[in-house]
Parts: C-alpha cells; structure tokens; sequence
C-alpha cells in the first residue's frame, strides 16, 4: 500500500469552495423571498381551531391581527391567566381596539383601505364573550372584513 | 506605462461564504413562513339602534349556540354533523315548501337565469360559548355553501368552483350568496 501512495503522491486535489458563497446567496435570497418579517412579540399563548374550509389570507400588508388568548407562560406569573388581547406589542381592553384599527388604517394607502382585513387569532379554549366584545368594537370602527385564524384540519376528528 | 503593469492585489474572498452564512442566519431567525389561514366573514355594519330589518319567519334559519356548546336549529336540538345538511336543505329548498325560503329567479351572466334563494341563515351564541365550537358551526355553514357551490358550478360548467376562472366564480357567488348573519350578540344562556 505504502508503495502505491508514494507512486500517486499528489493526493486527493482540494475541493474548490469559490462557489459556496454563491450556493450560501441563493438559500438566503430564497429565505428572503418566501418568508415575511415578524412583527410583532407574542405575548398570548395560542391554539388555533381547526377548520376545513379555510381561506388563505391575500395580501398580508393589508392584513390587521388581533390576539386573544391567555398570557403567555412566561408572563403568567405577572398577568394571571384571564384572556387577554393583544394589540401591537401590549395588552389592550377592547375599548383602544377603535383607536388600533383607525392607526392601522392611516398607514395604508388611500386606495387600500377599502380592503383592509382584520384577522382575529385566538385560542380554541377562549369563551365568545371577549371574541363577541372584539367584533362589536369592530363593527363600531368600520372594519368589517374579518377572518378567524383557524388551521387546516382534515375532517371530523 | 509604469502604473498599469502594477498589479492590483486581489481580494479574498475567503469570508464571503462567512458574511453570506450571517445573513442567512440572520433572516431565519427573523422571519416567519408560516401562511394564515381562516375563515373569512363580513361583519353587519353598526347601527345604533338594535333593530334588525325585519325579516321573513321563512327565510329565516336561527342557529344558536349556548354556553354548553349544545346547538339549536330553528329550535330543536341537533348534533354538529346535522347542521350541513340541515343549512343546504334550507338554502336549497327542494320542494319549494312554504316552510322554506323563496327564491327570486335572476339572470346572472354566464350562468343564465337561477333561482337565487332568499334564505338567511343567523348565528347566535352566547358568552359563554367556547371559541372552537363557534368556529366549528361556522366552519360547517360554510362547508354547505361551498357544497351547494359546488354543485351549482358542476351543474353549470361542467367543474368544480375551483377549477373555474375569476368571472366564473363571480357569477356563482351571486347565485350563491352566503348569507349567514352573526346577530346581535344576547345572552340566550342567561348568564
């Protein structure tokens, strides 16, 4: 065996790695493509329902979420474990729900605000009571279109 | 002259792959792929007064949902599985019984004339109703529109609602409007 590696000598010639960048760019670039930012910092714990005839949401940048759910774990110990909705970053009553819808409208453009969309994201476990609070508050803001989250379910379970 | 034989020294570009790796990283951890889905309702406008435009007792289906998550179809108690089936017999009317809602026939473009029923199907809940159920019963009213859809779209042209185009789809939507009403918010439960 010695013999024949002192014949080869050269060895296995390195594999070039000039074009790993390249390879690296085009995962990043389809990372970019098909992921959107988070915007914002869950602060309620969530399960959706689950549902069969679900729609996907069009157009994301027209889209307005509302959380409802209990305080995450971590801030349980802080907030209790009454549901909560979260609006942006905090917890809100239902009540600043008109001043949230009215922000999130002036950021749209003119021409968008007809489309605006609400989706309302909350735990299955949640009573109606706080959901039921949240719609009235946007029917009273003009903001109409809604979606309830829901995840794709196959059938009866 | 002198200056051009100089050779320029050539970059590295050794760490290119490393400045690349942190981006990447960097959008991973930032970003979320996940797409929402859901099921999407158009609110009633609000209006002060609690009145609702009155509306024919036939062309009425009341669905409620109390706090135990027991659900009520135009009074009798009824299983989950059962409300499809109940909503599509109602919008669909077969039998044209008085029972029934009407149905004003139109002419739609594409699909000709249709007889579109006037039947509005209302959801009620209470407060105390759970979450996962509401979206279930309003999940299952979906589904007998869609079916319903389905149907007229088969009837019509031939294929499933999903396969048609965008104008197609527009005229069964108007043939097949889902008109399902989340009432006034009551206390049916009493509590």
């Amino acid at each position: 065996m010695a013999v024949i590696r002192k014949k080869g000598g050269k060895g296995v010639p390195p594999i070039s790695t000039a074009s790993l960048p390249d390879v690296i760019f085009m995962i990043l670039f389809f990372f970019m493509t098909t992921t959107s930012m988070k915007e914002t910092e869950l602060r309620v714990a969530f399960t959706l329902p689950e549902a069969t005839e679900i729609q996907k949401l069009e157009k994301k940048s027209l889209v307005s979420y509302i959380y409802v759910g209990q305080p995450a774990k971590q801030l349980q110990a802080q907030f209790g474990t009454a549901p909560r909705i979260q609006l942006n970053d905090t917890y809100r009553t239902p009540q600043d729900i008109l001043d949230f819808i009215a922000s999130e409208r002036d950021k749209l453009n003119e021409s968008d605000r007809n489309a605006m969309s609400v989706c309302i994201k909350a735990d299955r476990y949640t009573r109606m009571g706080i959901i039921t609070d949240v719609k009235q508050e946007l029917r009273k803001a003009n903001a109409l279109r809604v979606t309830y989250a829901a995840s794709k379910s196959l059938g009866y379970n | 002259m002198a200056l051009d034989k100089r050779k320029i020294p050539e970059i590295n570009a050794g760490s290119m792959a490393d400045i690349a790796f942190l981006l990447l990283i960097f959008f991973l951890v930032a970003t979320t792929m996940n797409t929402d889905t859901g099921i999407q309702r158009v609110l009633p406008p609000w209006v002060e007064t609690a009145d609702a435009p009155p509306i024919k007792e036939r062309n009425l289906m009341q669905v409620k949902v109390n706090q135990y998550d027991q659900i009520q179809v135009q009074g009798k108690l009824v299983h989950l599985s059962q409300v499809k089936d109940l909503a599509k017999d109602f919008i669909l009317n077969v039998g044209d019984s008085e029972e029934l809602p009407e149905k004003v026939v139109t002419d739609i473009e594409l699909v000709g004339s249709y007889p579109v029923s006037e039947g509005v199907i209302s959801l009620q809940n209470d407060r105390g109703t759970s979450y996962d159920m509401y979206i279930k019963v309003q999940n299952e009213l979906t589904r007998a529109f869609n079916e319903i859809r389905d149907n007229v779209a088969r009837e019509r042209f031939g294929a499933s609602f999903e396969e048609l185009d965008e104008a197609k789809r527009k005229a069964i939507q108007k043939a097949v409007p889902p008109k399902i009403s989340e009432a006034e918010p009551k206390n049916i439960g009493g509590n």
